[in-house]
C-alpha cells in the first residue's frame, strides 16, 4: 500500500547506492540498459548503464527508441525482453550422463552456478507475469528446481509506469500500471522542474533491509500523491483494451470463427509472440550425446505452440494449420489458462504485438471476435 | 571394436563450401576420424577406399546429364544418403538459371558452345533419388553437421530444428531488427540452423537456409511492401541461394516478369 509509513524519498543522486548495496548483498542486478537500438535487460552496476534520457515509439509490429525531453531513467515501458530469460533461460541443461564401466551409467543433475539476481525495474504487468509463471514451475507437486531455485533467491525491484505505450493494455487486465504487492521494493520516479527523485515502498523483510543500507528521508503527503499522479497518468495513457468479464465464454464459443481463417492468411508462425511473452513456458527437451556415445546431455530449449515440432505425436503435428495454432495459442492465453491455473495467461504487456513481425495485435482479435458475433445477431434478429 | 561405418562426401554442382564445413571441424575431426573410417572425401584425402558407404553426405546440385546419371550411382552405394547445403536441398544460386535460357548463358561465356553438356534446370537431389536427411544452409552449420553425423553414428534423430529463424533470434536476445529498425528480414519464413547471425549485426536474414517448415511468404512479403521493399527487390530477396525451393519459388514468381 502506498502511503504507509515506511514510504520513502531516494533522491536521484542517491540511487547509484542501491545497486551498490545489491551488489555488496551478492546479487548480480540485471535490468533495462539500451543496445542496438532497443531497451533489452542486461547486467547494470551503474545508474548510468539504465537508459536515462531513452524512451521508446511502440505500436502493432514496430519499436522506435527515441530521445526524451527530460532525463528520466525509466521513462519507457517493455523491451523485447522479458525476465523470464533469467529464471526460465532460453537454453538449460538438465543432466548428463556417463557410461561406466559394465555397461553402467552414472547420472549428475546440472548445477546452477548463477548467483542470485536482483531485477531492477519490474513493471507490474511483469511483476504479474512472474506470478503467472509461479504458477508453472513453482507448482509443489512438480517445481522447476532452476526456476525454483533462483526465483527464491531473486531480488525484485519494481518501477511503476509512469506513462504506457501504446501497446500497453495492463488496466485491462488488472496487472497495473500501479504494484500493489509482491515485491521486495517498488520505486516510484518523480521528475518535477528541477526535482528528481523515487518514492520507495519496501514490500518485504529484504526490501526493508535493502531501504535502510539507501540514503533516504521519510515520504510526506506530497511526495505520496505525485506517485499516486504518476501512475495514474499511466493508466490514463492506455488505449488498448480486451473486455475479459467473458473472454472465456466468447472464445470458447468461437472455435470456428472465420477470424481464425483470417489469421491463417496472415500468421507466420514464426513463434516470436510466445517468445517475447513473459509467461509463455513451453520447452522442448533434447538429447545429445558425444560421438563415442559415452556421455549423453539432456537440454531445456524454449519452444512454441506455433512449431510444427511442437504438437508432434505418432503420425504428425496435431495442429497443422496456421489457424488452429494461432487459435491455440490466443484461446490458451486468454481461456483455458484460467481453468488450467486459476488466472489469465495474459498479463497485458503488449509485448506480442509489438514483436509480431506483421503487427498482429490480440486486442484487436478478441474484438473482432467479439463485433462478428454482435453482427450475427443483428443479422439473425 | 566393431567396424568402423564408412563415410563418403561426394561434389555435385557446387562451391565446396559446405564440405569445407567438415574439414572446418578441425577439433572435433580427429574424433570423427576416430569413429567413421572416411572412405571417400577428396577435399581431404587422396585415398578412395570402395563402396558400399554407411553414410554420403552430397553436396551440390544436378546442373548435368552426366551427374543425373552419377547421383544414381551414388545412392546405389549409400545406405543413408544426407544432402548437405542449399545446393543440394534446393538447387542452390545455380537455379537461378531456372527462370532464364540457360543457352544465351553459353553462348556469352563459351567460345565454342557446342561442347557443353548441361541441363536447362539446377535441381535438388531429393528431385533425383530418395535421400534420407536433407541439411540446410549456404553454407551448412559446421556444429549441424557433426550433429548429424553424430546422431547417425548413435541411432537417433539428429536435433536440427526446422523452425524460423526468429526462435534463434529470441532465444539469443537479438531485438528484431524488422521491429526495431524497419529493416527487411526473411527470417520468420526462413528455416532456423545458423544461429541467427546476420540480425544480430544488423543485417536482415538472406534466407540462407531456405523455408522453414510452414513459410507465410505472402504475408510477411505484404509486409515488406508496406515498408517500401519494391516489388523487384521482393524479388531478389526470394530468388537467392534457395530459388528453386517451392515456396520462395512461389513468392519471387509474384514479383515482376519472370526474367527480371
Ligand atoms: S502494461 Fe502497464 S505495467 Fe506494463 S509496462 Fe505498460 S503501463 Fe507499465
Ligand atoms: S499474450 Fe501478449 S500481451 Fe499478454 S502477456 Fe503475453 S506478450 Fe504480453
Amino acid at each position: 500500500m502506498i502511503g504507509t509509513d515506511q514510504t520513502s524519498v531516494i533522491e536521484r543522486e542517491d540511487l547509484q547506492s542501491l545497486f551498490d548495496v545489491v551488489i555488496a548483498r551478492g546479487y548480480v542486478p540485471v535490468g533495462p540498459t539500451v543496445r542496438d537500438g532497443a531497451i533489452v535487460f542486461d547486467e547494470v552496476c551503474r545508474v548510468e548503464d539504465l537508459p536515462g534520457g531513452w524512451t521508446e515509439d511502440q505500436d502493432a509490429g514496430s519499436y522506435r527508441l527515441k530521445r526524451r525531453h527530460d532525463t528520466a531513467l525509466f521513462g519507457y515501458n517493455n523491451g523485447p525482453h522479458s525476465w523470464k530469460k533469467y529464471l526460465f533461460p532460453p537454453r538449460a541443461k538438465l543432466w548428463e550422463a556417463v557410461k561406466t564401466e559394465n555397461n553402467g551409467l552414472t547420472v549428475r543433475e546440472a548445477e546452477d552456478t548463477k548467483r542470485p539476481f536482483a531485477f531492477i525495474g519490474v513493471r507490474s504487468c511483469d511483476l504479474h507475469a512472474l506470478q503467472v509463471q509461479d504458477a508453472v514451475f513453482m507448482n509443489p507437486k512438480h517445481p522447476d528446481p532452476l526456476y525454483a531455485g533462483r526465483r527464491g533467491k531473486a531480488l525484485v525491484i519494481v518501477v511503476n509506469c509512469g506513462q504506457a505505450a501504446k501497446t500497453c493494455f495492463c488496466t485491462s487486465m488488472n496487472t497495473g500500471p500501479r504494484a500493489e504487492g509482491g515485491y521486495d521494493l517498488a520505486l516510484t520516479e518523480i521528475l518535477d522542474g528541477d526535482d528528481h527523485y523515487f518514492i520507495a515502498e519496501p514490500g518485504s523483510p529484504d526490501g526493508y533491509s535493502l531501504l535502510a543500507g539507501i540514503p533516504h528521508r521519510e515520504a510526506d503527503s506530497a511526495d505520496v500523491l505525485a506517485a499516486q499522479e504518476c501512475t495514474k497518468r499511466a493508466a490514463e495513457q492506455i488505449g488498448r483494451k480486451i473486455e475479459i468479464s467473458d473472454v472465456k465464454d466468447l472464445l470458447y464459443r468461437n472455435y470456428d470463427n472465420e477470424r481464425w481463417d483470417a489469421l491463417e492468411r496472415r500468421c507466420l508462425t514464426c513463434a516470436n509472440c510466445t517468445m517475447a511473452c513473459p509467461t509463455c513456458f513451453c520447452s522442448k527437451v533434447e538429447d545429445v550425446t558425444d560421438l563415442t556415445g559415452g556421455h549423453a546431455e539432456r537440454w531445456r530449449e524454449w519452444d512454441s505452440c506455433f512449431t510444427m515440432d511442437f504438437s508432434y505425436i505418432h503420425g504428425g503435428s496435431v495442429r497443422p494449420t496456421t489457424r488452429s495454432r494461432y487459435r491455440q495459442w490466443l484461446i490458451h492465453k486468454l481461456a483455458t489458462w484460467l481453468d488450467q491455473f486459476g488466472m489469465s495467461g495474459c498479463v497485458g504487456c503488449g509485448r506480442c504485438i509489438t514483436w509480431c513481425p506483421v503487427g498482429i495485435d490480440l486486442t484487436e482479435e478478441v474484438r473482432l471476435i467479439r463485433a462478428s458475433e454482435k453482427d450475427k445477431e443483428a443479422d439473425d434478429g | 571394436m566393431a567396424k568402423k561405418p564408412k563415410l563418403a562426401v561426394w561434389k555435385f554442382a557446387s562451391c565446396d563450401g559446405c564440405q569445407l564445413s567438415l574439414l572446418d571441424c578441425e577439433d572435433e575431426l580427429l574424433a570423427v576420424a576416430d569413429h567413421i573410417t572416411i572412405a571417400n572425401f577428396p577435399e581431404a584425402s587422396r585415398a578412395v577406399l570402395d563402396g558400399p558407404y554407411d553414410l554420403s553426405l552430397v553436396e551440390g546440385s544436378i546442373t548435368t546429364p552426366h551427374d543425373r546419371d552419377r547421383i544414381q550411382q551414388v545412392r546405389s552405394q549409400s545406405k543413408c544418403l544426407v544432402t548437405i547445403g542449399a545446393c543440394a536441398t534446393a538447387g542452390g544460386i545455380q537455379a537461378l538459371r531456372n527462370f532464364t535460357d540457360v543457352r544465351e548463358y553459353m553462348d556469352i561465356v563459351y567460345a565454342s558452345p557446342e561442347y557443353i553438356s548441361v541441363l536447362q534446370t539446377s535441381t535438388p537431389i531429393a528431385d533425383h533419388v530418395p535421400v534420407d536427411f536433407e541439411l540446410r544452409g549456404c553454407p551448412i552449420n559446421k556444429n549441424q553437421l557433426l550433429e548429424v553425423i553424430n546422431a547417425f553414428l548413435n541411432g537417433r534423430r539428429p536435433n536440427v530444428s526446422t523452425n524460423s529463424v526468429c526462435v534463434e533470434c529470441k532465444k539469443r536476445g537479438t531485438a528484431c531488427i524488422m521491429v526495431t529498425h524497419g529493416t527487411p528480414c526473411m527470417g520468420p519464413v526462413t528455416h532456423a540452423g545458423c544461429g541467427a547471425i546476420c540480425p544480430a549485426y544488423n543485417r536482415g536474414c538472406y534466407g540462407c537456409y531456405g523455408a522453414m517448415e510452414t513459410p507465410n511468404t505472402s504475408s510477411l512479403a505484404g509486409w515488406m511492401r508496406d515498408l517500401g521493399v519494391s516489388d523487384y527487390e521482393l524479388q531478389r530477396m526470394f530468388r537467392t541461394y534457395n530459388a528453386e525451393e517451392p515456396a520462395f519459388r512461389q513468392e519471387g514468381d509474384r514479383y515482376g516478369p519472370e526474367d527480371t
